[in-house]
């Protein structure tokens, strides 16, 4: 109850920079469409390149922008506000409550989450939908493991960006980790170029790694390039990172409260 | 220093330690060189259910680094801290839904969020079941004239609004015992007076215990009972009010305008320290009546006006600290 209450006040939060969601949609837009046609000519010249044919590779494109802000694939989100609190000793607050920081900070994320997919994740996906051919989700099953998978995704990012913030316990800013992270985020997580199109040992070493689960593994299940029990794997993939990061994070946070002192007084 | 039997006591803390490790730049060095420093040791102490209690120290002298192992977001380095039968470093969860806590350099509502919203929040997160937070909110609404904020976000509060606001959120989860620190910081005169008169009410009625940390000796004054005072990390005094001014050897003064100047006044009890035309300046002892000099001043000179000074808390915990230095 508390953590839905969390959310939606996140949610609401959210919704009020208005002006900036709309910017924000535009610019999805416009790089969706700039990467449509590197993409349509990349498959042109290799019109299987990957699996992918050149739907999927465009379909690619717009999932990649939709989820660009719903998972934060930059950092940024909730976890912002944590690395600021941190930084300034206000998370002593937030550690007098009878409540985990961890499930708080993901129920706001979320929430927020939950706003930025409902405008910044539909809004670029018509504009793709009436300009270029995308495809929609392979089945119904398709759809509601993505639909799955979308949130599994936010709580894999989410992990992670708690412990880029949770760096400023010991560095006072998250700045620099979250830059690097950001870094890892956008070529790991196939929103530069699909994963599939890795080569060799980096394309078996990247689908393994947690980023994989942004962009790469809901993109091919809203592709239906899994099925049966390469799907339920696919979750599991993302679900097992989930875990590990999230106690990752409790634990992070345990020896930060344990060896560190909170800011000020 | 075991505490009565009689009287259980909400907090017990025993030979208390925190240390911090830190690197210290030395001059002809390249690498900085670690060093521990003892933020507080050596520091017992206890307080009873429904104590007001006020822990004084000038900045860096364990304050908060006490508050923050009494509620658990520190561990100490050594002793041991008990509250309402808890570790509070190993049961912070717990213990958090049993405590309040108040800052008045940093509040604890959200930002963004209407003060009703902050509130709702928070009978969510204490579990407060919904007819005691009605009746609560409704209370402290009343008596911290909150009515008119309800729908306000929390940025667009006054100082003292927010204030008031934090209060409530503090309390509205019935805490056994409240910790404040600098509450009444960058408040106007009336709104501080309001906000003392508030929590005396709330440990009369409650039995709440409050624990103070405030550079505002009038809060102490005005609501405590008993102090204590710490430095360099540990407590130099811990005992009545009374008591303090007794140990620091503070004075009151007695201020006499004569009719005619006159020579040094000389009266038992009370000695001149400053003569200014026809007004002098007597000191006495706190803790002896001013009435017997007062009448004994009034038999022997023409008096055109009396009046008391209380004695300067300040320069008493002053000169406590100097000796404890």
């Amino acid at each position: 109850m508390l953590h839905v209450a969390i959310a939606t006040r996140a949610f609401r939060r959210y919704s009020t920079y208005r002006a900036a969601t709309l910017a924000g949609i535009f610019t999805n837009s416009v790089f969706g469409i700039i990467y449509s046609y590197a993409y349509l000519a990349l498959w042109r010249a290799n019109p299987t390149a990957g699996g992918y044919d050149a739907q999927d590779a465009v379909t690619y494109v717009w999932l990649g922008q939709a989820l660009l802000m719903t998972i934060a694939l930059w950092g940024g989100g909730t976890t912002d506000d944590l690395a600021e609190r941190i930084r300034t000793g206000d998370v002593a607050i937030d550690l007098y409550r009878p409540v985990g920081l961890v499930g708080w900070y993901l129920a706001a994320d979320l929430g927020r989450a939950a706003y930025h997919l409902l405008t910044r994740g539909f809004g670029p996906t018509v504009i793709g939908l009436v300009v270029f051919d995308i495809a929609l989700p392979a089945s119904p099953v398709a759809a509601l493991a993505f639909a799955v998978s979308l949130v599994l995704a936010v709580v894999v990012s989410f992990a992670i960006r708690f412990l880029v913030a949770s760096t400023a316990f010991w560095l006072l800013d998250q700045s620099g980790v979250k830059v690097m992270s950001g870094a890892f985020a956008i070529f790991f997580s196939g929103m530069m170029l699909p994963l599939v199109l890795f080569p060799g040992w980096l394309g078996t070493l990247a689908r393994a790694l947690p980023w994989a689960s942004y962009v790469q593994v809901p993109a091919d299940i809203w592709l239906g390039k899994h099925t049966g029990a390469d799907l339920a794997a696919a979750l599991g993939f993302q679900l097992v990172w989930a875990v590990v990061l999230l106690a990752a994070s409790q634990g992070v946070l345990r020896l930060a409260t344990r060896k560190v002192v909170v800011q000020g007084g | 220093m075991p505490s009565p039997q009689s009287v259980p006591s909400l907090i017990e803390v025993r030979d208390l330690e925190r240390t911090f490790d830190v690197r210290r730049p030395v001059e002809g060095r390249r690498r900085r060189v670690r060093e521990q420093v003892r933020a507080v040791h050596d520091l017992t102490f206890s307080v009873a259910a429904g104590e007001m209690v006020g822990y004084i120290g000038p900045n860096g002298a364990g304050k908060s680094t006490t508050i923050k192992m009494l509620t658990g977001i520190l561990v100490p380095t050594g002793g041991q801290v008990r509250v309402a039968g808890l570790d509070p470093s190993r049961q912070r969860v717990d213990l958090a839904r049993r405590i309040g806590v108040v800052f008045g350099q940093r509040s604890t509502l959200w930002w963004d969020l209407p003060l009703r919203d902050s509130f709702e929040l928070l009978q969510k997160m204490y579990r407060i079941p919904p007819a005691r937070y009605r009746e609560n909110l409704d209370r402290f609404i009343d008596l911290l004239d909150l009515e008119a904020q309800l729908d306000t976000p929390v940025r667009q509060l006054s100082l003292g609004q927010r204030m008031r606001g934090d209060i409530t959120a503090a309390l509205l989860h019935d805490p056994e015992v409240v910790y404040l620190d600098e509450p009444t910081i960058g408040l106007d005169v009336v709104s501080k007076g309001r906000l003392r008169e508030f929590l005396r009410a709330l440990n009369a009625e409650r039995g709440t215990t409050l624990l103070l940390t405030t550079h505002d000796l009038q809060d102490i004054e005005a609501l405590c009972d008993r102090v204590i005072v710490i430095d360099h990390g540990t407590a130099v005094y811990d005992g009545s009010l009374a008591g303090l001014h007794a140990e620091g050897g503070s004075s009151r003064t007695l201020v006499v305008d004569l009719v005619d100047e006159a020579d040094p006044i000389d009266v038992p009890g009370a000695s001149v320290r400053r003569v200014e035309g026809p007004r002098q300046w007597l000191s006495f002892p706190t803790e002896a009546s001013a009435a017997p000099i007062v009448a004994a001043v009034a038999a022997a000179y023409d008096v055109a006006d009396l009046s008391i000074q209380e004695p300067d808390i300040e320069d008493v915990i002053r000169e406590l600290y100097s000796r404890g230095g």
